[in-house]
């Protein structure tokens, strides 16, 4: 009996977490899998297995196929703009400038926004007619622009907000792994005749490997995670022009109220951010430098 | 012509001067120590000379060529650097043909050049580790490969020993000579460990609030200080200095000069007794002052014993007390100066 007192006293030490982590994340992610073998419950009508009916409904749904394409568009926009963006910015900022704080500050400040001020911000900026990009415009002589009443435009639109939103974030994650890397490294380079792009690309780079793919996994989930900016802004619309994936499960689930419809949407979408991450540690792994 | 020249540099960062009218040559082939306590200046002397800082004022030649406003790598220089400076994501060999490749040498002259200095340092078989499965004399090796490779005329070595152990350490001194020599390079050397400096140098120069307080070859550093500081930072245990009753003037005498014995010019008591092995540091108390004598072998006194010490006096140095400078660069020190201090010990003693 003796012998288990250890083990018993370590499960009890662990057991408040696991009991939230079960309660809020596990059970509701097989719940989820689950419900999507399931019918959605109808007044007097329980909800019934239909196995995989769920999932060849999707593949009919031309909404879930917009979805689904509006958000490989939004990633493929937001993801490699924000972190190159990210990163020009943080080599500047670690740079010797004068007013490097404020220039910090100023760089972060979207992301301590709240999405959903930031949603309104950009909505003004949108604004046909008297809208601070149409004002701008018409010095130019520019005619008016429905930004985010036009199918064109609206996704680039959003698009900008995220970049916006998301690159002054990466950005002190660049900032503090440049700070890691030792400026001997740039003297030494220097003695040696390393141009500055040389050095960037041979050695800076390089070493922001780790951050990089941190930075790349997290823009990743960002990119169909984020939909409160769609919700402020354009509720999908028009015409699901700006429907992003949890968009479309939100409107299900919670408007439409198809659970059973929306639990198998949410397993798609879950299955499509384990693939993107897994994918991206294992071939990227073997490029990352480790200290 | 000697291989690097500096004439009247100074570096200034507000009010402070941290290199102050420097001036000093360089022979060709030679091994140049910049010596020094830390803050004195010798490592920024170093990045200047490198072109990592830039110089207020003065001028700076390497091989007869004005420097002063070139970049580092136009100035004809390699460098290792005191935390060695290895890139972390390359392999040894990477980070030895780094600057090759900047320069775009040849892929066959570079694999040449790396199996001659791999073969110099003994680094043939670690080429595809990474510096983080090195340890840290093998990262010294690579930060001298690094350099070496190069075939630059001028090697700067910002106190490229200090992260290693003692035992190390001396190897490794003894390797750096060995290789300067081989190579025919001309060295600048940057260290605060006065031992480093004696057994490598060619030529010392010792810096203290960044100004040049003596440069001479070693033995001459050690024989004739030019200054009370000078004397006092060469040798181990340091040089006794004690003031004399011309209150205008210093006595110097190095301890191993010091002779204890039944009968001597000077009382003392014997205050600890260290011993080392071959030899044994003594501190006397002589009245008021304490001197270190270092006598061979062990000391068969106990703490407290009286003794009586004696010294040679041709082997006195004497230092003007206000300027510190050396007095007594021609002739030989008075006789008074010596019996003097023996009366005025005395003296205190019994009063």
């Amino acid at each position: 009996m003796r012998r288990f007192e250890p083990q018993i006293q370590g499960w009890l030490l662990l057991l408040p977490a696991a009991v939230l982590l079960v309660a809020f994340t596990h059970y509701p992610a097989v719940a989820t899998v689950w419900h999507s073998f399931f019918s959605t419950a109808r007044g007097g009508r329980a909800a019934q297995f239909i196995g995989l009916d769920n999932y060849r409904d999707m593949m009919d749904d031309p909404v879930f196929w917009q979805a689904l394409r509006n958000n490989a568009v939004f990633a493929l926009g937001t993801i490699p703009v924000s972190i190159a963006l990210a990163l020009l910015m943080a080599l500047w900022v670690n740079g010797r400038i004068l007013g490097r704080g404020m220039l910090r500050l100023a760089f972060f400040t979207p992301t301590v926004l709240p999405m959903i001020a930031v949603a309104n911000i950009w909505l003004f900026f949108y604004t046909p007619g008297y809208g601070l990009i149409d004002q701008l415009g018409s010095l130019f002589g520019l005619p008016e622009h429905n930004w985010l009443g036009n199918r064109d435009t609206v996704l680039g639109c959003l698009i900008v907000v995220t970049v916006w939103k998301e690159a002054g974030f990466f950005m002190i994650f660049y900032l503090a792994a440049l700070q890691q890397i030792s400026p001997v490294l740039g003297e030494a380079a220097a003695v040696e005749g390393a141009g500055r792009w040389y050095f960037f690309r041979r050695v800076t780079f390089p070493l922001l490997m780790p951050t990089t793919l941190f930075v790349l996994v997290n823009a990743v989930i960002n990119s169909f995670r984020l939909v409160d900016h769609v919700v402020a802004m354009t509720k999908g619309g028009p015409d699901n022009a700006s429907a992003l994936l949890l968009y479309y499960i939100y409107d299900v689930g919670f408007r439409f109220w198809d659970t059973g419809y929306a639990a198998a949407l949410t397993v798609v979408l879950l299955v499509i951010l384990a693939v993107l991450a897994l994918g991206q540690f294992l071939i990227l792994e073997r490029r990352v430098h480790y200290q | 012509m000697s291989a690097v020249a500096v004439e009247e540099v100074t570096k200034q960062w507000g009010e402070t001067r941290a290199v102050d009218g420097v001036s000093f040559t360089a022979a060709a082939g030679s091994l140049v120590v910049l010596l020094g306590p830390s803050g004195c200046g010798k490592s920024t002397t170093l990045r200047l000379i490198a072109g990592l800082e830039a110089a207020s004022a003065g001028r700076i030649r390497i091989a007869g060529r004005d420097v002063t406003h070139l970049p580092p790598a136009r100035r004809g220089i390699a460098m290792v650097f005191q935390s060695y400076a290895l890139f972390p994501h390359l392999t040894v060999a990477e980070n030895i043909l780094f600057g090759l490749r900047v320069r775009k040498v040849p892929a066959a002259e570079r694999r040449r050049r790396l199996a001659k200095v791999a073969g110099l340092l003994g680094l043939e078989r670690l080429l595809e580790r990474k510096p983080a499965q090195l340890s840290g004399g093998q990262q010294q090796r690579v930060a001298l490969g690094r350099a070496i490779i190069a075939e630059a005329p001028v090697c700067l070595m910002d106190e490229p020993l200090s992260n290693l152990d003692a035992q190390l350490r001396h190897e490794m001194r003894r390797e750096i000579r060995a290789l300067q020599q081989k190579l025919g390079m001309t060295m600048l050397y940057v260290t605060h460990d006065q031992s480093e400096a004696m057994s490598m140098a060619d030529q010392v120069i010792l810096l203290r609030g960044g100004r040049i307080e003596q440069d001479a070859a070693p033995a001459a550093l050690y024989d004739r200080p030019a200054t009370a500081f000078a004397a006092r930072f060469i040798g181990t245990p340091p040089m006794n200095i004690l003031r004399s009753a011309d209150a205008g003037v210093l006595l110097g005498i190095r301890p191993e000069d010091i002779v204890l014995a039944e009968r001597g010019d000077v009382a003392a008591r014997i205050g600890a007794i260290e011993y080392l092995g071959a030899d044994s540091t003594v501190t006397c108390m002589l009245g008021g002052e304490t001197v270190l004598a270092r006598v061979q072998g062990r000391v068969g006194l106990p703490a407290g014993a009286a003794v009586r010490l004696s010294w040679p006096r041709e082997r006195v140095h004497l230092f003007d007390a206000a300027t510190g400078r050396r007095l007594d660069d021609t002739m030989s020190p008075p006789p008074a100066a010596a019996q003097e201090l023996g009366e005025r010990v005395a003296a205190a003693a019994g009063g």
